[in-house]
């Protein structure tokens, strides 16, 4: 009898439960679409990071607080060991996807040839192509990236590399690239009348010597690094491609290398070193694990190496979560407050309505919290109704969102992406946690009319009119 | 003692005083009475002497200012909100004046209602509540919600609704008030050869002298005070 009151009240009230109703669809409906575009955007975050960084990184300890201005300082020795350690790990073992080293070294990367004469310091990063390209098919949420270049680097093509966007227009190579949007230099500076110091010219040319060959096809640049014992050390890139940074920054300083490249560069004639071993694992919730199964076997080594993950590794990602989930909560916030006042409002409408009605029942019989049941289950019918009503809104909007074809320019990207929702469907604990929170709201804000209806002297509220 | 005998509510010394801001309102002064079990009582007088006062008093949804009632030999004001509650689910109906059905709920719903509240097994609240429903004539009517229903039938089911539990008492404020001469005439025959059929303590607040007619013992109230006690129709009209 309980619900039978309940539901034809509602149903009574048409456009008062309608109203209220609406709120709570629409608070429903509007967090479940954000926490959708949010947790898609996380997503595409996390993989777009895990394609690229992977999810650990070894490295030599201090490296991450201190390395970053003399990475051959703080080479991992015999690396080569670790890894093999690492994968023959049975604990590991079935974690991780791909396992690489990679070497981090700064310089400066200067373009001489064809009248060109430019230099610019560079951050570059050496990789085993192989590897990399095996991280880049890493996809476990099913994201939309954006379009990538085919495999440019290769592990058959030891001097084949890669710079950013910013890197190729400052050396003058957006014609031999053939990139577009890449702005021509103003008149006055076409031709440097101030070129980078003579001494660097130079000793790249003496560093190269003649017995390197010149590869027609492709553009190149020289990369001079001191290494690791101190001395110069040059080496000729082939610049095979743009791989555009989302951050300028970034962009106007990268270049990337086979791993063999970088070490000759860093390390010369010397022991070879990696500044890193990557770890990409199967599944991101095991990144937890791993990392502490990794920091166990580096501890039961006395191994001077240090584990940290891509969120470490990318501030970034954690200030734009964090942003986003200030937002997330401040709409939640706001949908709450809607939720609460728009069910008092109602249900203290309906108490006034039914105050002869509170003293008819009252007087039959029905105890005080009898009468606090009857209106919290009103409240809370209504707001299960109306938050399922706001589930399927969500899933049609998200629908509707998906196949419309938008594209945006998430932060840090470099090239625009689809537009896409995670539909309710994929992410249950925020479908449930949502549609439970504006429930049990609804429920709350009825108890205190309910109270109030409760606790009306019984001939009071026979007299009410 | 046979239970005509016993008084089914007895009050003694009640007071009941109401407070309107600083005012002190003694809407019953000092009243003591015995009605006695299975009689067709009535409580008159004229309006505003404290007839509803005293009637919510005996069906115990008010309390006394002091004083001692007792209703089927509890004495109530020992009892606390829960125990009032369900005391009243079990002995006590109530017809309202303005017949206060839910209006939510059809006319065999609303009847059913009491039975839910004393827990009644299905089989038996629905024998219970249709066998009401032939007895006050509405059996057709059963499905129809309160806004469906004209006053004589919705005054039909609150009679229906207050004897279905069949309470020891039927506490009745102007049950025919709202109501035209003819369909106030058969709502009386009706509670009439209910409460014979029943054998039920039916007591009315009234000022209606159609109703007064039929009185067996009547109460007749001025100022909140007990002006005469008489067991003759007569005197009801009189004191109206």
């Amino acid at each position: 009898m309980l619900f039978k009151i309940a539901f034809r009240n509602i149903l009574r009230n048409r456009r008062r439960s309608l109203m209220t109703g609406s709120a709570v669809a629409v608070g429903v409906m509007a967090m479940l679409v954000f926490g959708g575009y949010i947790t898609y955007i996380f997503s595409a975050f996390e993989t777009g990071l895990a394609e690229r960084i992977g999810h650990l990184t070894v490295f030599r300890s201090g490296y991450f607080v201190f390395g970053a201005g003399n990475p051959a300082a703080y080479g991992i020795d015999d690396y080569q060991g670790v890894i093999r350690m690492i994968a023959a790990d049975p604990v590991l073992k079935p974690m991780i996807r791909v396992i690489t080293p990679t070497q981090s070294l700064l310089g400066i990367a200067g373009n001489f040839s064809g009248g060109n004469n430019a230099a610019k310091t560079f951050l570059g990063v050496g990789v085993i192509p192989s590897d990399q390209q095996r991280m880049q098919q890493w996809n476990e949420d099913g994201v939309v990236l954006p379009e990538r270049q085919g495999p440019l680097l290769s592990d058959d093509a030891p001097q084949r590399g890669l710079i950013g966007g910013g890197m190729a227009r400052i050396l003058g190579l957006c014609e031999a690239l053939k990139m577009r949007d890449c702005p021509a230099p103003p008149a006055s500076h076409e031709t440097s009348t101030a070129p980078v110091d003579q001494g660097v010219v130079a000793l790249a040319q003496s560093e190269l010597g003649s017995g390197e060959v010149k590869n027609a096809a492709m553009p190149q640049i020289d990369l001079l690094s001191a290494t690791a014992n101190g001395a110069p050390n040059v080496v000729t890139l082939d610049v095979a491609g743009v791989a555009v940074q989302g951050v300028k920054e970034l962009d106007d300083n990268y270049v990337a290398m086979p791993l063999a490249l970088a070490q000759q560069l860093v390390y010369g004639r010397g022991e070879h070193k990696a500044t890193g071993i990557v770890l990409q694992l199967n599944r991101s919730e095991d990144l937890r694990a791993a990392r502490a199964r990794l920091q166990t076997l580096i501890a039961q080594r006395h191994l001077d190496l240090e584990v940290r993950d891509f969120a470490e590794l990318t501030p970034f990602y954690v200030q734009v979560v964090r942003l986003f989930s200030a937002i997330f909560l401040f709409i939640a916030l706001i949908m709450g407050v809607i939720v609460l006042f728009a069910v008092v409002n109602t249900m203290t409408m309906n108490v006034m309505e039914r105050t002869n009605e509170i003293g008819t029942i009252r007087a039959m019989g029905v105890r005080r919290n009898g009468i606090r049941a009857q209106f919290v289950t009103e409240g809370w019918m209504l707001g299960a109704i109306a938050a399922t009503v706001g589930v399927v809104l969500a899933f049609i909007v998200d629908a509707a969102i998906n196949h419309a074809g938008l594209t945006w320019l998430p932060p840090g990207n470099a090239a625009a992406v689809p537009f896409r929702l995670s539909t309710p469907a994929d992410r249950p604990l925020l479908l449930v946690g949502t549609w439970l929170g504006l429930v049990l709201l609804a429920t709350l804000a009825a108890l205190l009319p309910a109270n109030r209806a409760a606790r009306l002297p019984v001939v009071d509220a026979l007299r009410h009119v | 003692m046979s239970d005509a005998a016993a008084p089914v509510v007895r009050l003694q010394h009640v007071v009941k005083t109401y407070h309107a801001g600083a005012v002190d309102v003694a809407a019953i002064r000092e009243i003591s009475l015995d009605v006695p079990a299975h009689r067709f009582t009535m409580i008159v007088g004229p309006s505003g002497s404290g007839k509803t006062t005293l009637l919510n008093l005996i069906g115990c949804i008010d309390t006394p200012t002091s004083g001692r009632i007792e209703v089927c030999g509890e004495d109530v004001g020992r009892l606390r909100d829960n125990a009032l509650a369900d005391f009243r689910a079990r002995n006590i109906g109530f017809i309202f004046q303005a017949f206060s059905l839910v209006p939510v709920l059809s006319a065999y719903e609303n009847v059913e209602y009491p039975l839910l509240l004393v827990g009644m097994p299905a089989v038996e609240r629905r024998r219970r509540t249709l066998a009401v429903l032939e007895a006050v004539g509405l059996e057709a009517q059963a499905k129809q919600r309160p806004n469906e229903l004209s006053g004589g039938q919705k005054q039909r089911v609150a009679i229906a609704r207050a004897l279905v539990k069949q309470p020891t008492i039927v506490l009745a404020d102007e049950p025919t008030a709202n109501l035209d001469s003819a369909t106030g005439a058969a709502i009386i025959t009706l509670m009439r050869r209910m409460q014979a059929e029943q054998q039920t303590t039916f007591i009315f607040s009234t000022h209606d002298q159609q109703l007064m007619s039929h009185s067996e013992e009547t109460f007749a109230i001025r100022d909140g005070t007990l002006v005469a006690h008489d067991i003759s129709a007569a005197t009801a009209q009189e004191a109206a």
